[in-house]
């Protein structure tokens, strides 16, 4: 510090430059004292972290601290927390997790980063599907049934559409005249010759006697409502006249239509397939 | 050299023979005398007892002021603030901000003389020191003697003392955030949360260092405020001033043609941040009138008139008139921004909403079309609700046409102090809309308590429309 205030009297160092001296004073003890605890805390560092690096790797510090080691414990930090509501809903169905606000919302949060990895590349984000590719999830029409626990099977052992390629098993005409019938019908205004037609082509076996599906559909062939305004693979005739001809996921067949959910039973475990069926149901189509 | 090139050097070093900058190399020892600003000292700590006191203070059975970060609640006596009211905080930053403008401008750092934590608690352990080794004479003696056991043990109590009020101070703050009663019995069983202890060691440490040993240093080099306040002083601001024209030439008592100051020195020795108030204004005052107190009990004596060192503007000194403190253009600009901080806090503090309410419109997809060809749009409701019940509430749309809430007018039951979203969704006929994109009004009325009623506004959107 500032031992003599008089400048005039000042010890100095002997450099003189034109009248003006070096003084020695010292800098203020508080000065001192912080640059002393500086250079130590950087020592301590040195030691402690990871901090000099070397040709290969930096200096690994004696308390061993690294990134991966802090994310993998803040991930089981977050395990724990999560635990209890897990246990939760391993232990009740579907229907008693939609009915709870609480855990229904814990769900769908959970879900987000499931339902992001493992279904939004063909479903999209918010399910609203591919069209002509991917099912939508977000509407109330459904192949195998919309309900939380079908959908659950859903996801768990995956499904796969079945419909036999009608060109050369029908005629050409009458391929023709079952496309206008169905998107006749799909606007309510099907005829009955037209429905005669598909009773004697046996598209009724699955579609039903109406085209509004049926019960067939629980048999997992997933025989769409040809009724309704929502078509699993394009509604225009060119893409209906496609469907009808070539079928789905026929072996052999080109130009046949592919709709395959793979089973996720294996990959993800039985409370993270019931929260994402909670996700899904809550699209805005769940029955 | 020349002796003409020389002279401007030198002209500085006799110019810089004042110059003393006071970096912590002394302890100040500061006499303590009665007086008027001695008192409004006194009174003004006061406040700080109440800080002490007030997290004891229980309103409707919890903390009257409690600062509950876990819950991300504030509880003033019966209002509770979440963290949505926030925006509150900023104008009570900006009311405490214009308090110290304002005050400044007209009186300058009054803060710093008598109300900062700083002076305080530095007074508060100067005051300790004085009744433990006696006056700044004896305390000077006793720094300087060598160790014995007295001194031993006047040191020992004296900062054992300084500890306990550190001690105190720490749990003090950190019972602000807790319940004070049981953070006192967790501390007391060392059965405390280890944020306590963080909490409190560097309260203890702060407080003995800063109060201890720090003290005017702090004032000094540590304090922006300090520094902040200095440029807020102009020539209408009154401040402790030397009687320059009055005192001057300073000299003893008994010789004549002197000056009325007889440079004792009191005003120095009683200064807590030991400067000297005769070379007038300077970064190192805090305006607390500890000299004021001295030169006037020194006139006294020597049957001078008071005020030789007084509350005083340069203009004052100078033979000029004050303005009146409404004719100020900063006093008007302080207190108007500080009535209208004042009457935003009033608003809000009178116009929390029982419910924090967001209805957030699915973006993707932004509709979805149903199987009987309906559009179907998804929202998101995220309601807060902040009174202590239980609310069921009804949802409704008001003004809408051709919209209807699926599963028609759904209650969403909102437990007290929880936001659990829920989901809403309308539907409409493409044919009954008139646009791609409509207003919708959501009303959600409390089926309890139908006062509470709030509206939010959202979109429909669909793909065609007409």
């Amino acid at each position: 510090m500032a031992k003599q205030n008089k400048p005039q009297h000042a010890p100095d160092t002997g450099h003189e430059w034109d009248g003006i001296r070096e003084l020695t004073n010292p800098p203020p003890r508080w000065w001192m004292i912080t640059f002393h605890a500086s250079w130590i805390w950087c020592v301590v560092y040195f030691i402690l972290y990871p901090s000099i690096p070397l040709v290969h790797e930096a200096t690994k510090g004696i308390l061993g601290w690294t990134q991966i080691k802090e994310l993998k414990e803040a991930v089981a930090e977050n395990d724990k927390v999560k635990a209890p509501y897990l246990q939760k809903v391993a232990a009740m169905d579907g229907q008693a997790l939609l009915a709870d606000a609480g855990l229904r919302s814990f769900a769908e949060s959970s879900a987000k980063a499931i339902f992001g990895d493992n279904c939004a590349a063909c479903h999209g984000a918010g399910g609203e599907g591919a069209p002509g590719l991917f099912p939508s999830l977000a509407d109330d029409d459904w192949l195998y049934g919309g309900d939380i626990n079908t959908i659950i099977e859903s996801i768990t052992d995956g499904r796969r559409g079945d419909m036999p390629a009608h060109e050369g098993m029908v005629d050409e005409a009458d391929i023709e005249k079952l496309a206008d019938f169905v998107i006749a019908s799909a606007e309510g205004k099907g005829t009955p010759e037209g429905l005669a037609l598909f009773n004697d082509t046996g598209c009724a076996g699955c579609h039903g006697e109406n085209a509004a599906g049926g019960a067939i559909n629980e048999l997992g062939s997933g025989a769409s409502n040809l009724t309704d305004g929502i078509w699993r693979f394009g509604g225009s005739r060119d893409e209906v006249l496609r469907t009808i001809r070539y079928g789905v996921n026929q072996e052999g067949v080109a130009n046949t239509r592919i709709a395959i959910m793979p089973a996720f039973g294996g990959k993800l475990s039985p409370e993270a397939i019931k929260m994402l069926a909670v996700k899904v149901h809550e699209f805005g189509g769940g029955k | 050299m020349s002796e003409r090139e020389q002279e401007p050097v030198e002209q500085m070093y006799k110019d810089a023979v004042h110059w003393h900058v006071n970096t912590g190399g002394e302890t100040i020892h500061a006499k303590r005398m009665p007086g008027r600003f001695r008192s409004y000292k006194w009174y003004a700590s006061v406040l700080w007892v109440l800080y002490l006191l007030t997290p004891y203070m229980r309103w409707d059975g919890h903390q009257a002021i409690l600062f509950n970060i876990p819950e991300r609640q504030f509880h003033l006596f019966s209002i509770t603030l979440w963290p949505q009211d926030i925006w509150m905080l900023s104008l009570v930053l900006i009311l405490l901000a214009m308090t110290l403008f304002g005050v400044t401008a007209v009186a300058g750092r009054v803060w710093c003389g008598y109300f900062c934590f700083q002076t305080v608690w530095t007074d508060w352990f100067t005051w300790i020191e004085d009744k433990i080794e006696g006056n700044p004479v004896q305390r000077r003696k006793l720094d300087e003697a060598p160790w014995s056991a007295r001194k031993l043990r006047l040191k020992l109590l004296k900062h054992a003392i300084w500890l306990l009020m550190a001690v105190i101070t720490g749990i003090t703050f950190a019972a602000y955030f807790t319940d004070a009663f049981e953070l006192w019995q967790r501390y007391l069983t060392l059965d405390a949360p280890p944020v306590a202890w963080v909490v409190l060691a560097a309260f203890v440490f702060g407080t003995y260092v800063f109060a201890g040993f720090m003290r005017e240093q702090v004032c000094f080099w540590l304090c922006p405020y300090a520094r902040i306040q200095s440029v807020m002083v102009d020539k209408d601001t009154v401040l402790p001033t030397y009687d320059e024209m009055r005192g001057e030439p300073r000299g003893k008592a008994k010789d004549k043609g002197n000056g009325d100051c007889i440079d004792c020195r009191l005003c120095v020795g009683v200064c807590p941040t030991g400067v000297d108030i005769r070379e007038g204004m300077q970064e190192g005052c805090i305006t607390c009138g500890m000299c004021i107190d001295a030169c006037n009990s020194v006139m006294d004596k020597l049957d001078r008139p008071r005020g030789l060192i007084r509350y005083a503007s340069r203009k004052e000194m100078a033979g000029e008139v004050l303005p009146p403190l409404f004719r100020r253009p900063r006093v008007i600009t302080y207190c108007t921004i500080f009535l209208l901080a004042v009457s935003g806090i009033v608003y809000g503090m009178t116009h929390i909403p029982p419910i924090e309410l967001s209805i957030v419109h699915e973006r993707q997809p932004l509709y979805i079309q149903m199987s009987n060809g309906d559009i179907q749009n998804r929202y998101t409701v995220k309601a807060l609700n902040k009174t202590p019940a239980t609310l069921h509430m009804q949802v409704s749309l008001s003004g809408a046409t051709g919209l209807a809430i699926v599963d028609g007018g759904q209650e969403i039951v909102l437990e007290p102090g929880k936001m659990i979203p829920a989901h809403l969704f309308l539907v409409a006929h493409p044919g009954a809309l008139t646009a791609k994109k409509v207003t919708v009004n959501f009303v959600l009325e409390s089926v309890e308590s139908p006062h509470i009623r709030m509206e939010y506004e959202s979109v429909f959107m669909a793909p065609g429309g007409r």
